[in-house]
């Protein structure tokens, strides 16, 4: 499937230090703004049991999944924290215009 | 006359299948209306309340064992002694759970420290143990698939007394990690367990057992059982208050259902107690919203309580249900307590999480 860059919100929507949930057709996906206004995507659902990571919380650069308080540096997709053992897939994020775009594969 | 009830509670047991079939296995749970605003709030981590509550409770466990010590072979060791067991046979188990969920102090490395350690002194494989827990978040109280339903109907009421001393649980604690030093585990721990952390399992247990031959080789050296008063017996005989507090969770209470509010009890205890206990008589509120830390427990449950069944007033209002339950479960295993739920939540409060989709 070709990478599309699909627009998610205004920038302004996402708190500091906070997400947002993005569904695109059956898949979902997150988006992090850091305190330093940085951006971010990876996958929604938690690689322990697939729970929606939207209903956590950012520490950092780091999302923990409500269900286990498994940890994810979402900079990178990284498990940091068990249950979570396996990464997250990552997603590249432009901000053009104060609009959040997110380039899904 | 109808035969009762008899359900088989083993993770290789075929109610696991049952429980999967039933799609209530992994499932989605009630959560009470709270705003994120709010959740994020009461999620915040910090230091400071668990390193002050770590500093008092290692300084207990020291002053009563010094006390312990200096009045060996009078009859005042048996207070010192009494005190030193519950803090360490007991309060180590709320500790071991709360740095077991990472909420404990902000900083991770705290709380792995004192997992370990919280772990050791409660007689259970670190490893194991946090896999068994998140089980029991994903599937409390679902036949078949929690590792950890404290009292199966119909209760066994004889091993129920016996595991006030821990004479259940710490038998099968130690076998188990015997089993590890030889390189193996239990279908059931498979079933939890994924594949890749034996390695860690095994020589986390050889560890554990190396320590408690040193300590039971110690005292034969000196004859003298003073070296197991520290180490090891305390779990035995400083485990009831672990017990009391413990069966207040779910003993009694609904099985095979998807909402906390009717599987977990909330209790109000005393400032002590809660102390002691890490402020897990707050089980509903724990359950519903794990991402928050013990000392922000209190303010949770204000916030929440609205969409709650009552909490019970004190630990002996919880018993006087718990003990009469158990004894009808004896006969009646089909019989359980049904909490009564507020029909209409708040409202006015926003979804936990706000979804926004592609056009
Ligand atoms: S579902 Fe995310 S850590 Fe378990």
């Amino acid at each position: 499937m070709a990478s599309e860059w699909i627009r998610v919100c205004a920038a302004d929507e996402i708190e500091p230090d906070d997400l947002r949930r993005f569904d695109h057709g059956d898949r979902t996906f997150v988006v992090y703004r850091t305190a330093e206004d940085e951006y971010f995507a990876t996958d929604g659902l938690c690689t322990h049991e697939k729970v929606h990571l939207a209903d956590g919380f950012v520490i950092g650069n780091v999302i923990e999944c409500p269900k286990h308080n498994g940890c994810f540096d979402f900079r990178t997709g990284a498990a940091t924290r068990r249950p979570a053992r396996e990464p997250l897939r990552t997603w590249p994020v432009k901000v053009e215009e104060g609009q959040v775009f997110v380039q899904i594969g | 006359m109808t035969r009762p009830m008899y359900r088989n509670y083993a993770l290789d047991g075929p109610e696991n299948q049952r429980a999967l079939e039933r799609k209530l296995a992994n499932a989605q749970w009630y959560t009470c209306p709270i705003s994120r605003k709010r959740l994020k709030e009461l999620m915040q981590r910090r230091d400071g309340p668990a390193i002050r509550d770590t500093l008092i409770w290692f300084g207990l466990l020291a002053l009563t064992g010094t006390l312990g010590y200096l009045a060996w072979g009078t009859w005042w060791a048996v207070p010192c002694f009494a005190a030193y067991g519950v803090l360490y046979g007991s309060t180590s188990d709320s500790r071991w759970h709360e740095c077991g969920h990472g909420t404990a102090f902000k900083t991770p490395w705290m709380n792995e420290v004192v997992y370990q350690i919280a772990s050791f002194m409660v007689v259970r494989a670190p490893i194991p143990w946090r896999w068994s827990h998140a089980r029991h978040h994903t599937d409390t109280i679902i036949v078949g698939r929690d590792p950890e339903i404290a009292v199966p109907r119909p209760p066994n009421v004889l091993m129920m007394i016996l595991n006030f001393v821990h004479l259940k649980s710490t038998p099968t604690d130690l076998g188990r990690m015997l089993r590890h030093c030889f390189g193996r585990m239990t279908a059931a721990e498979r079933d939890y367990i994924p594949a890749g952390e034996e390695k860690t399992i095994f020589w986390t247990s050889r560890i554990h057992i190396a320590i408690y031959l040193a300590v039971i080789g110690w005292s034969v050296a000196i004859r003298s059982i003073l070296p197991l008063m520290y180490v090891g017996l305390p779990a035995l005989y400083g485990s009831w208050l672990m017990v009391v507090f413990g069966l207040t969770q779910h003993a009694g209470l609904a099985e095979d259902v998807l909402d906390h509010r009717l599987n977990c009890r909330t209790v109000h205890i005393c400032l002590a107690n809660r102390f002691l206990y890490w402020n897990m008589n707050y089980h509903v509120e724990h359950h519903m919203f794990p991402s928050v830390p013990y000392h922000a427990l209190p303010a949770l449950h204000e916030e929440l309580k609205a969409d709650m069944p009552p909490a019970y007033p004190s630990l002996w209002a919880a018993y006087r249900e718990i003990i009469p339950t158990v004894l009808r479960q004896m006969k009646d295993p089909a019989y359980f307590v049904r909490r009564p739920i507020p029909s209409h939540p708040r409202p006015g409060l926003e979804a936990a999480s706000a979804v926004l989709s592609s056009a």
